[in-house]
């Protein structure tokens, strides 16, 4: 009986166990990947901060013009991957990177600007 | 030094000094008037003499008197960087500035015949920030106006709505040219169609325009030519340059006067190259720090009370035959 009890348990906490070492982890697992879906640069000063990015494939990158000047955000590729509207103060652009790769790019209106997104 | 103490030391060194080119242009003697020019002198060179006066003294003249005095060919004034829609801390109201700029032309002591705008009439390219420039500058008592792009003319739609209001009887993205009095003038667009990491860009159209239009020219017709961005390298780290100008300078060469005016950079600069006379004007909007002066060069705030101090016009006289143009900026005080 006391067997049996202990096994029950034993089995219990087994399956308790389990179901705390499952249940977590899936948690953890998708905020971190909603964490890793988005990724912010700053304009101001006439640059792009950061200048290089670092993202996983399928983070939506968000460009948030903190400069008191008008930029775009224009991808350097030919043809042009995206090219955001003329940013005034406090506007953005957002725009996914699904697919690994370097992809540089600059604004349209002051060129020296320029900077890059590594999508891994 | 007063005005009268400047322009009193201007006729006593007034004899062509230095005629190290054999031209009778003194070079030397035309910058050291350039350098009181910020204060409103007025420069002319006349018979291969520089002659200066102050405003002031110009304007207690006889009106017959100063006439005879400032005579020269062709008088226009130039005016940039309007940024209208511009409201920042640097200037919240552009569109004051903008008229103050139009009142220093109309009264300046010889009337302009017609003014050049180099570009940057709008912030947004907004219809409505075109649409209020050409409200403000219908008071201005020259009515012709030759116009040329900036960068913040052309957002949206590579220039488009530009052409429409500006581009009639241009080529291209904006150039073209027109006669005055025998001066040649030039209008370049170099804001459309930038590189990533690049300056400003004349591109291979509009250079083989260039070449053509001033191939038929003598060379001792006096050439003005004007652009936003400068034709020299001011800055590169700051954009301030264009990337292919060199041959668009190479064309010029042959010409025994050529003024170059531009804009973008707000602030006045000039320089002298042989022959040819780089000059850019003051914004009526906003200042822009000197190169290297500043991490970056955004609009540059002043105690308000200075602001009209860093603005400003540039008025140009040419005297027929006499090599330079007289170049003078003016503060909207």
């Amino acid at each position: 009986m006391r067997r049996s009890v202990s096994f029950a348990v034993l089995s219990a906490v087994g399956l308790l166990g389990m179901s705390a070492l499952t249940a977590p982890p899936r948690n953890l697992a998708a905020r971190a990947a909603q964490k890793a879906q988005r990724a912010e640069v700053k304009i101001d000063n006439f640059s792009f901060g950061p200048a290089t990015l670092t993202v996983p494939a399928g983070t939506t990158v968000t460009w948030t013009n903190r400069d008191d000047i008008p930029h775009t955000v224009t991808s350097s590729d030919d043809p042009r991957l995206f090219k955001s509207k003329v940013l005034d103060t406090d506007e953005k652009f957002s725009f996914t990177f699904t697919n690994a790769g370097t992809y540089p790019y600059f604004c349209s209106i002051h060129p020296k600007m320029t900077a890059k997104v590594i999508v891994e | 030094m007063s005005l009268k103490t400047m322009s009193q030391a201007a006729h006593s060194g007034d004899q062509l000094a230095y005629d190290h080119n054999h031209d009778g242009v003194d070079r030397r003697g035309f910058l050291k008037c350039m350098a009181w020019a910020g204060t409103g002198a007025f420069c002319v060179i006349r018979g291969g003499v520089l002659r200066s006066y102050s405003m002031s003294r110009l304007a207690e003249m006889d009106p017959k008197e100063r006439a005879k005095e400032m005579a020269g060919e062709l008088s226009f004034a130039q005016i940039s960087d309007s940024h209208m829609g511009f409201n920042k801390a640097a200037n919240p109201d552009v569109a004051a500035t903008l008229k103050a700029a139009v009142d220093k032309v109309n009264g300046l002591a010889v009337a302009p015949e017609f003014l050049l705008h180099t570009g940057d009439i709008s912030h947004l390219s907004k219809p409505e920030e075109f649409d209020t420039v050409e409200q403000i500058l219908k008071e201005a008592k020259p009515k012709d106006i030759f116009y040329v792009p900036g960068e913040h003319d052309v957002l949206n739609d590579n220039g488009q709505q530009f052409l429409e209001r500006y581009g009639k009887g241009s080529k291209g993205a904006g150039w073209y040219s027109f006669d005055k009095k025998g001066v040649h003038f030039i209008g370049l667009v170099n804001v459309v169609n930038l590189k990533a990491g690049g300056l400003g860009t004349l591109g291979q159209e509009q250079l083989e325009w260039l070449e053509n239009d001033v191939k038929p020219l003598q060379p001792s017709t006096p050439l003005v030519v004007f652009a936003h961005i400068p034709l020299w390298s001011v800055y590169p780290e700051w954009g301030w340059g264009t990337d292919d100008s060199a041959q668009a300078l190479r064309y010029l060469r042959k010409f025994g006067s050529v003024t170059v005016l531009n804009g973008h950079i707000h602030q006045t600069m000039q320089k002298i190259e042989g022959n040819i006379t780089f000059h850019t004007a003051a914004s009526t909007a906003f200042p822009q720090p000197a190169p290297g002066k500043a991490d970056s060069p955004g609009p540059m705030k002043v105690p308000a009370e200075q602001l009209k101090s860093v603005l400003g016009i540039t008025d140009v006289n040419f005297v027929r035959g006499k090599q330079a143009l007289g170049l003078v900026d003016s503060t909207l005080e």
